[in-house]
């Protein structure tokens, strides 16, 4: 070994090294710059009556977007109450009999289900539900996330199960617990804390979602939640975030765009509060073992 | 007078067409500490986990034979009902993560369905962690998690698990072979005090445990029983040939 050599690759080292920290940094920026951008442009719109009033025709300063938080929140919760049955019984069936045919093919399913373009699946469930209804509704919508939700939640389901040690099942079923019980009552409480992160980024995912509920749940300029009849009101057309943004920013009218960055930035906070409650939650339920 | 809580006849078990115990026939006697030992691959974990029907957990895996849990054939009952009769203490102890000691202690109740009330349950932990060696350790801490105790501690607690089950025989597989040598003393002088109670079953492959705690000695060596007598014999004057070049440490 000459010494020059040597020399040579201690620079490629540290020349490798910058490089890839110059790298990291810069794939930063895009991330900074969109926060900052959409805070700045944001932070103007909140005020009291931007979470309290309705939209205000077009002409008249002013309005807010309280249908649209409430109508999000309705659509997740109904699209989250569809998704996390069949979510968890697909991640717990994956981890319980992942050697079958019949498993692996439903693990091939959802991987592609993952891959579907949101507005794909926004076209087919307005062919299935919305056509043969015969008008838009929050339910549709509802639906179409609901969907997009399920691989995530199966996938996460299944790989935090795996990793539950079988000594656990074996000391549930010794004491003559049936297997359904040792399920229900210790394999998924042990993995309550993956699979409620895994369940809640998935509702950070669809949050955003635009292009299912254009076709679904279509927008509504008003108050149309009734508290006495939930379930007629999910089946009428429902506003939500994303569509105020999608509607407004394409509009000619300034009010309108300062609005739509309004809930743009909104949107933003709430998704990053859901990451962050997944953080804590992981913390908060992890189960040693 | 003996009398015989558990027996085997002509008792076999596969892994798929692996014949891993051949043509066992043994009685289990009521309130003796039976030690089954030999070296690795012997059968005699297979043995214990086919009394309260885990073996059969393993895809591919089958008996034949009988077993006799008293007077009932095991392969005859319900698993989830033979299991509340045959408790079982694991190689590394396995307390419920998600539960705190107190719950721990009365899960095999609670996960089955059986309500008891506030006095019932209470005086069961209680009962259970102190026949468990385990209660005044734990006595302050019963509702913090069973996780963050030792191992020896957990281990305890694994036992007083399955004896608040007040199951006919307990089943101890290697229970302390993941264990320091002081919690395994503690676990050790724990089996004497319990056999008043219950027939202990306990697979080792350390053959001291086997010749300190238990009453009778079964000697399993490649599936099959070659030598089942009282461990004194079984350690002093062994009649059949393997099982002297066994404890004499020839091999195993």
């Amino acid at each position: 070994m000459k010494g020059q050599g040597i020399t040579f690759r201690r620079i490629k080292d540290v020349f490798v090294k910058g490089l890839i920290i110059l790298m990291a940094g810069c794939s930063v920026v895009p991330l900074v710059a969109i926060l900052y951008y959409v805070f700045k442009q944001g932070i103007e719109a909140i005020n009291w009556d931007f979470f309290t009033q309705l939209p205000k025709p077009v002409g008249e300063v002013g309005g807010g977007i309280a249908n649209a938080i409430v109508g999000s929140l309705l659509i997740i919760f109904f699209a989250a109450a569809m998704a996390i049955p069949f979510g968890i019984s697909i991640g717990v069936y994956l981890s319980e009999h992942g050697e079958t045919k019949l498993a692996y093919f439903t693990r091939l399913v959802v991987d592609a289900l993952q891959g579907i373009p949101s507005i794909v699946i926004g076209i087919v469930i307005y062919i299935w539900v919305v056509k043969p209804m015969g008008h838009f509704s929050a339910f549709s919508g509802s639906i179409a996330l609901g969907i997009m939700m399920i691989p995530i939640i199966a996938r996460s389901t299944e790989e935090t199960l795996k990793l539950i040690p079988f000594s656990l099942k074996e000391a549930s079923l010794a004491l003559g617990v049936p297997y359904y019980k040792t399920m229900m009552k210790v394999i998924i409480p042990s993995g309550l804390s993956g699979i409620l992160s895994g369940i809640i980024l998935s509702i950070a995912r669809i949050t955003g979602e635009t292009a299912p509920l254009l076709f679904t749940a279509f927008g509504n300029p008003f108050f149309n939640f009734d508290i006495q009849h939930p379930i007629h009101t999910m089946l009428t057309p429902m506003s939500s975030m994303p569509l105020i943004i999608f509607n407004y920013a394409t509009s000619p009218y300034d009010d309108w765009h300062r609005l739509a960055w309004g809930t743009a930035f909104l949107l933003l906070v709430f998704v990053l509060m859901l990451n962050i409650i997944t953080k804590i939650a992981t913390r908060k339920w992890k189960v040693q073992f | 007078m003996e009398s015989t809580v558990l027996t085997a006849s002509k008792f076999g078990a596969y892994f798929g067409k692996n014949h891993v115990l051949k043509n066992i026939n043994l009685d289990i006697y009521k309130n003796k500490i039976t030690a089954i030992m030999g070296p690795s691959g012997c059968g005699k974990t297979t043995f214990i986990r086919c009394i309260n029907r885990l073996h059969e957990l393993t895809p591919g895996a089958t008996v034949e034979g009988n077993l006799f849990l008293h007077d009932e054939d095991i392969y005859k009952m319900y698993p989830i009902i033979l299991r509340k009769k045959a408790g079982m203490v694991f190689q590394r102890p396995n307390p419920f993560p998600s539960m705190s000691i107190y719950e721990n202690v009365i899960a095999g109740y609670t996960l089955n369905g059986i309500k008891l009330k506030k006095q019932e349950k209470d005086e069961l932990v209680q009962e259970s962690l102190e026949d468990a060696a385990l209660w005044n350790e734990v006595k302050d801490t019963l509702h913090k998690k069973g996780t963050f105790l030792s191992g020896g501690q957990q281990q305890r607690l694994c036992i007083a698990r399955a004896i608040a089950m007040k199951p006919e025989i307990l089943l101890l597989d290697e229970a302390t072979s993941a264990l320091d040598p002081i919690s395994t003393a503690s676990i050790e002088e724990l089996l004497l005090e319990l056999k008043k109670n219950y027939t202990i079953i306990i697979v080792t492959h350390n053959m001291q445990q086997a010749a300190r705690v238990s009453d009778k000695t079964a000697f399993f060596y490649l599936g099959e029983l070659i030598e089942y007598d009282e461990t004194k014999n079984i350690f002093t004057n062994p009649k059949n040939p393997k099982t002297q070049n066994y404890i004499t440490g020839r091999f195993g």
